[in-house]
């Protein structure tokens, strides 16, 4: 039997019943200008058929594009079983099952999830994802802020992600917490322990450390770690997860490791999407446990001793605190969790650090061949994991655009959320990108820039 | 029902013990643990803060639900119960043994503004209704 909650003659009783003719009669006090109209500039609605043959001419016509944009996201190979065994019906749910005991296979997934990022962070525990890295750092700031109590200010370095503090200042500036930005030091691109500590203060409540940061340039992280710490200052990591499999993860930074490690897991097996969905990750400290927003699955045993899985640390959560809940942002980003998951099983450890250690030498190596080409210089002297700032001698926007012509991304122009970098963009390689790959780019590079 | 009667009640489930120093000690009611079941979790003020009365000070949490506690008087946090921190079943055990902390209020005068036993015994018994 199908669902009709009215029939065309119960309405027009209940019509005559309120003594109007129409449903749209009820809306009067409305006014006009702000009744939304037909979208004029949408047009109508195609097939299926015809949807997909758009696509496939786009594509034709646009070429597939050699990129060397990072900036946040990442294209790193995702083997094809990642996503063949994540689109599994059993797996292919976005979202954590109401009744979430019944789904031990979904808590096992978050589980094993949990514990990989915790192996990698070096961190005591994680939650089962945020919605991305950028939300993620956010509600690490409100973790420390509602730590500390009395301070209500957040030192960020203004070589973090420009979305990543722009999302950070729209979720937390209404809630009474300031962003102090933490300028970067311009010959190495890094942030100074000697610049923070000058705006260390009784009002400060915690330190975001950016690694690696927006510039690719890998920071000191054990001792911007140790400052905070001995002045009683949280420390909330933003980190790359590949790159962890080769440097130090943030749970060991500084001795005694940060209070809170956040990041996006894009790189994590999540394909390039025009931004999205990707999936955030947030890992703390024991003593930080009631403090973390968001899901977590533990590992129990049944009635009869029999190992299974349940959420837990659900009381500060919106359903039962409402208003009062540690965060009302607390989804999941299920599936692309799941394929986290099943992506960082195949690789291994190993396989992790084979991908990042590939993308280190490759920049390495393009930033070797861009070395020779006149005009062409790395604007910070810091070391960089897989991405890097390059000048160039000509506006980025006319060399963008002959590159494009070439088929290549040439990455990313600075210009926009860096003013004083508009003769810069950012570069980035992957363990994608092949030698013949970064020679083409050096080459188009040349021709472009060089000849002069 | 247990609701001792040397002790004073708020309507939001504390109970206030007044102590010989002239400071009070404050924990949740019987009828309070009973409600929350298992406690996992308790959240204590920092000593040396200073509250209002009525003001969130604290926050037990159980495997069903946190909830705050709120200062019955308006005074300084003297000291807490640590003992807690490690065994938040204490409360369930023994409400009115396992105080959480000890206030010294600005005026002890309004200990008296507080419930005695049969008020709070009504109070208890309309809430079930």
């Amino acid at each position: 039997m199908p669902f009709i909650p009215h029939t065309a003659d119960d309405e027009r009783e209940m019509l005559a019943e309120c003594g109007v003719h129409r449903i749209d009669d009820l809306f009067d006090e409305i006014p006009d200008n702000l009744i939304s109209k037909p979208l004029s500039a949408i047009p109508e609605g195609l097939s299926e058929m015809e949807v997909s043959r758009l696509m496939h001419d786009a594509a034709r016509r646009e070429g597939a594009f050699l990129n060397f944009i990072g900036a946040g996201a990442y294209e790193h190979h995702i083997p094809a079983a990642v996503w063949q065994i994540a689109t599994r019906g059993e797996f292919y749910s976005a979202y954590t099952p109401y009744q979430a005991e019944a789904s031990q296979g979904t808590l096992q997934v978050l589980y094993e999830y949990q514990s990989m990022m915790c192996a990698l962070t070096a961190m005591d525990v994680t939650n089962a994802s945020l919605y991305d890295g950028a939300s993620a750092l956010a509600e690490a700031v409100l973790m420390a802020v509602r730590l500390h109590k009395s301070a209500r200010r957040v030192l960020v370095p203004a070589a973090l992600h420009p979305a990543y503090r722009s999302a950070v200042r729209t979720i937390v500036s209404n809630q009474g917490i300031e962003i102090s930005e933490v300028p970067y030091c311009p010959e190495s691109g890094r942030t100074l322990a000697q610049t923070v500590k000058g705006k260390l203060d009784a009002q400060v409540a915690a330190v975001v450390i950016a690694q690696p940061n927006f510039f690719g340039v890998l920071e000191d992280v054990d001792g911007l770690t140790e400052l905070a710490h001995d002045a009683g200052i949280a420390v909330i990591a933003c980190v790359n997860p590949v790159s962890l499999a080769l440097f130090k993860p943030p749970g060991k930074w500084g001795g005694d490791g940060v209070d809170v490690a956040v990041g996006d897991g894009q790189p994590l097996g999540i394909p390039l999407a025009s931004g999205g969905p990707y999936f955030g990750f947030l890992a703390c400290k024991q003593n930080l446990v009631r403090q973390m927003p968001g899901r977590v699955v533990g590992r129990t045993v049944d009635l009869d001793g029999k190992p299974g899985f349940t959420l837990t640390l659900q009381a500060r959560e919106q359903h039962i605190r409402r208003s009062k809940a540690t965060s009302n942002i607390c989804t999941n980003q299920g599936l692309a969790v799941t394929a986290a998951a099943i992506h960082l099983s195949l690789l291994g450890a190993e396989g992790l650090r084979r991908v990042a250690v590939q993308s280190h030498v490759n920049m390495k190596r393009l930033l070797g061949l861009l070395a020779g080409i006149k005009g062409v210089n790395q604007k910070f002297d810091g070391g960089v994991f897989h991405e890097s700032v390059v000048s160039l001698g000509k506006p980025v926007s006319e060399v963008c655009d002959t590159l494009r012509e070439a088929g290549i991304v040439a990455g990313y122009p600075l210009g926009k959320a860096y003013p004083e970098l508009d003769d810069s963009i950012l570069v980035c390689t992957t363990e994608t990108r092949s030698e013949a790959d970064l020679q083409l780019y050096a080459d188009m590079m040349t021709r472009c820039i060089g000849d002069t | 029902m247990s609701i001792p009667a040397d002790l004073k009640y708020t309507d939001t489930h504390e109970w206030v013990r007044k102590e010989a120093d002239g400071s009070v000690s404050v924990g949740i009611t019987h009828h309070a643990q009973d409600l929350l079941g298992d406690l996992v979790y308790v959240e204590n003020p920092q000593v040396g803060r200073k509250f209002k009365k009525g003001e969130e000070c604290g926050v037990v949490e159980s495997v069903k639900a946190a909830s705050d506690i709120y200062a019955p008087l308006s005074g300084e946090i003297l000291a807490i119960n640590e003992a807690l921190a490690d065994a938040p079943e204490k409360i369930n055990e023994s409400a009115y043994d396992a105080w959480m902390f000890r206030l010294r209020p600005d005026d002890a005068g309004e200990l008296e503004t507080l419930l005695d036993a049969s008020g709070y015994g009504e109070l208890v018994e309309s809430e079930s209704d």
